[in-house]
């Protein structure tokens, strides 16, 4: 798709919502160098949501969406939960189907664009909870790994089932007290992000959402590594500040207190070989394309 | 976007000729041909311009599938992979549906009740996607023979449903079907059924059309809802999910989006009467007796028929055709003159009797049975048996091992 589709005829301008004519007159599909610098200056991809206010999820929405690489040409597929409250207000096609079976909707509907375009690219985004990712949709989330499939996956890690009201998760952090863990969580935290390596992943991230750069630059990452070499995964912590008993100003603080070096989402990257030769390659263009601008910059001040 | 110039004509990257549907069905030449309804599936496929087929293992629909892996080999069919489980085959359908694309998948038995949370969600979606279902025993203990008691669960989904008696049927009705589903005020998914092995590993005579005609490819341009592809603008495209506001207006929104599948199922009803020359065959329906059946309860009912009339009772016979859309109008005026109503099925519940009891006055008409199950084949001596028990008849025979 081309901005050139999100046209609206003349005489039917001034009826049409004011969000969508925002997305005409500033929003950033097809703008090579988009990202959460954006902000704030254009419109973003995503409308009012229904999160709770301060809510580290909607920080990370707003993130992911100004750095999709494509937002023209992607297609996300999410699952049911809190995400399911945003994704009506994404002006990327998303869909919702079932709980826990966002890889499997991926795997098909990623092979039916390849088959529909085979000259154009057509990015696929799966982002859901860690229930979707890692209890109910498993099997799902590592078949489509096994198969390198080509698309990204994004787990929000809260830790919890957060929509239905603070279960536990896979993700739980041992001993946490929750519902059904009345007596505290028997296990550790699923160790996904090690399991996504041993399945296939060419690039796996583990983080927080706390610095919008470093959420756009492992964005761009995956879906560039997804697109052309194989499955990428990223697990964003998005704590639930309503479920762990913070405030609402207090989910920033949280993301930061959990990415300290000894905590549990320190920063951590697997890049595969071919992705990092991949990356090397993008980095030397986005260089080039660099110096390109300064040196056309340069002629035109002269 | 949609093509504006026809495609009809011109040829696909095998070299076979897109045909206007009704020409290819209708009036193109026929060659018949001994093959198994597997074999027959996979040459339905061969001309169905399909974009993408699942396949999972599961008795007796795996050697179909297994057939259409080679179709795709061969480049007759666009993508084709093995999924992890029935759950995730189905909604590996839905992404490729979703996407735009023309899907097929094949399934039986427990594989069809593992799979069953996609189904209304396929429906719902209005996901015009094509599922083979080659019924086998659902229940413990664990069976693989044939027994239909799966279409049961599908009736609800809404889903159309089909019960195909034949491998002819099955040829004909996998193309007829996607005509039929496509169509932008239907656009749902179709559960074309058969009973698993008396169809799918049986060889039969079926005419078959040119293999150098197919399909028209599927338009999803012509989805009443947007195809998941960028291609056209994405502004709040499902807008407040409903579910997740408690509120009059969602819940009139989701009733309405209800209705409308179920709206979408009766408008079916125009274009299956059309392609398969109406929901029901009726024969002799002037006699006071009437055999209903659909699948292959039809063909074992059509014997006993002819049994019947060596001995000068004689008797009609409904072969249902499509279960959603149900053929109420059809039944009623197909049994107006009947005073007994026989039902045979190869499930122990009786689903079909149940539903015909449903649809007609004075439903003490309806004989539910007989009824076999758990893969027992059903002779129609036992047709013949039931129903001269049933007007008072000295029974024609002995069934050994039947308890008669």
């Amino acid at each position: 798709m081309s901005k050139e589709r999100i046209q609206i005829s003349e005489d039917l301008y001034d009826i049409m919502p004011s969000d969508y004519q925002d997305l005409v007159k500033s929003s950033t599909y097809g703008k090579e160098d988009r990202g959460w610098k954006d902000i704030g200056t254009s419109k973003e991809l995503i409308e009012q949501h229904s999160l709770c206010a301060g809510c580290p999820e909607s920080m990370a929405f707003r993130y992911i969406l100004a750095s999709l690489p494509n937002p023209e040409d992607t297609v996300m597929v999410g699952s049911t939960g809190c995400t399911s409250l945003v994704f009506p207000m994404v002006a990327v096609h998303n869909i919702h189907s079932l709980f826990g079976n966002q890889n499997a909707v991926a795997s098909g509907l990623k092979r039916a664009l390849s088959v529909r375009f085979p000259d154009r690219v057509k990015d696929v985004v799966v982002l859901a909870g860690d229930g979707a990712t890692v209890d109910i949709g498993l099997d799902m989330t590592l078949q489509a790994w096994f198969r390198q499939e080509k698309f990204t996956t994004i787990c929000f890690d809260n830790e919890l089932y957060a929509n239905t009201g603070g279960q536990e998760s896979g993700l739980m952090q041992k001993g946490f007290v929750a519902k059904m863990a009345p007596v505290g969580k028997l296990f550790d935290k699923v160790r996904l992000p090690e399991i996504a390596r041993e399945s296939g992943c060419h690039y796996v991230v583990n983080c927080t959402v706390s610095k919008p750069s470093l959420v756009e630059k492992v964005i761009r990452n995956a879906v560039h590594i997804a697109r052309e070499i194989g499955p990428t995964y990223l697990q964003l912590y998005t704590p639930c500040i309503l479920e762990i008993g913070k405030n609402s100003m207090e989910g920033l603080q949280e993301m930061r207190d959990s990415e300290k070096p000894a905590e549990r989402f320190a920063y951590k990257e697997y890049v595969s070989e071919p992705a990092k030769q991949l990356l090397a390659e993008l980095a030397a263009k986005d260089k080039e394309r660099k110096a390109a601008a300064k040196q056309l910059a340069g002629q035109a001040s002269a | 976007m949609a093509e504006t110039k026809s495609i009809i004509g011109t040829q696909n990257k095998k070299g076979q000729t897109y045909t206007d549907a009704w020409k290819l069905l209708n009036e193109a030449p026929r060659t018949p041909s001994f093959f198994t309804g597997s074999e027959v599936i996979k040459e339905a496929i061969r001309r169905a311009s399909c974009d993408v087929m699942i396949a999972y293992p599961i008795t007796p629909q795996s050697e179909a599938a297994a057939l259409i892996g080679e179709l795709f080999a061969e480049g007759y069919v666009g993508d084709y992979f093995r999924g992890e489980s029935e759950f995730a085959v189905m909604s590996q359908c839905a992404g490729a549906a979703f996407g735009g694309a023309r899907v097929f998948t094949t399934t039986a038995g427990p594989g069809t009740m593992r799979a069953m949370e996609n189904f209304p969600m396929w429906a719902g979606s209005r996901l015009p996607i094509q599922m083979i279902v080659t019924c086998r025993g659902i229940n413990s203990p664990l069976s693989i023979q044939p027994d239909t008691l799966e279409i049961a669960y599908l009736l609800n989904t809404g889903m159309l449903v089909w019960h195909a008696e034949t491998a002819q049927d099955f040829f004909d009705w996998i193309l007829k079907g996607y005509m039929v589903s496509e169509e932008p005020d239907v656009h749902l998914p179709l559960a074309l059924c058969c009973d698993g092995f008396f169809v799918t590993h049986t060889k039969d005579v079926v005419n078959l059309t040119p293999a150098d005609m197919c399909l028209p490819p599927y338009d999803p341009y012509r989805s009443p809802v947007p195809c998941m592809d960028m291609e056209c603008p994405p502004v709040r495209m499902m807008r407040d999910p409903f579910v997740m506001k408690s509120n009059y207006i969602s819940y009139a929104t989701h009733a309405s989006w209800q209705q409308e599948i179920w709206a979408a199922v009766e408008r079916s009803r125009k274009h299956s009467i059309h392609w398969l020359n109406g929901l029901i065959d009726a024969e002799n329906t002037d006699t006071d007796i009437m055999i209903v059946a659909s699948g292959t309860a039809v063909s074992q009912g059509r014997e006993a028929i002819r049994m019947l009339e060596d001995e000068g009772v004689r008797c009609g016979l409904v072969k249902v055709k499509t279960l959603r859309p149900w053929p109420e109008e059809e039944i009623r005026e197909a049994t107006k003159n009947a005073k007994h109503i026989f039902v045979p099925e190869f499930n122990v519940t009786g689903w079909l009797a149940k539903e015909i009891k449903a649809t007609i006055p004075n439903h003490h008409r309806v004989h539910a049975g007989p009824h076999v199950c758990g893969g027992m084949t059903m002779p129609p001596e036992i047709i013949v048996n039931e129903i001269k028990t049933a007007l008072g008849m000295k029974k024609s025979f002995v069934m050994a091992g039947r308890g008669s």
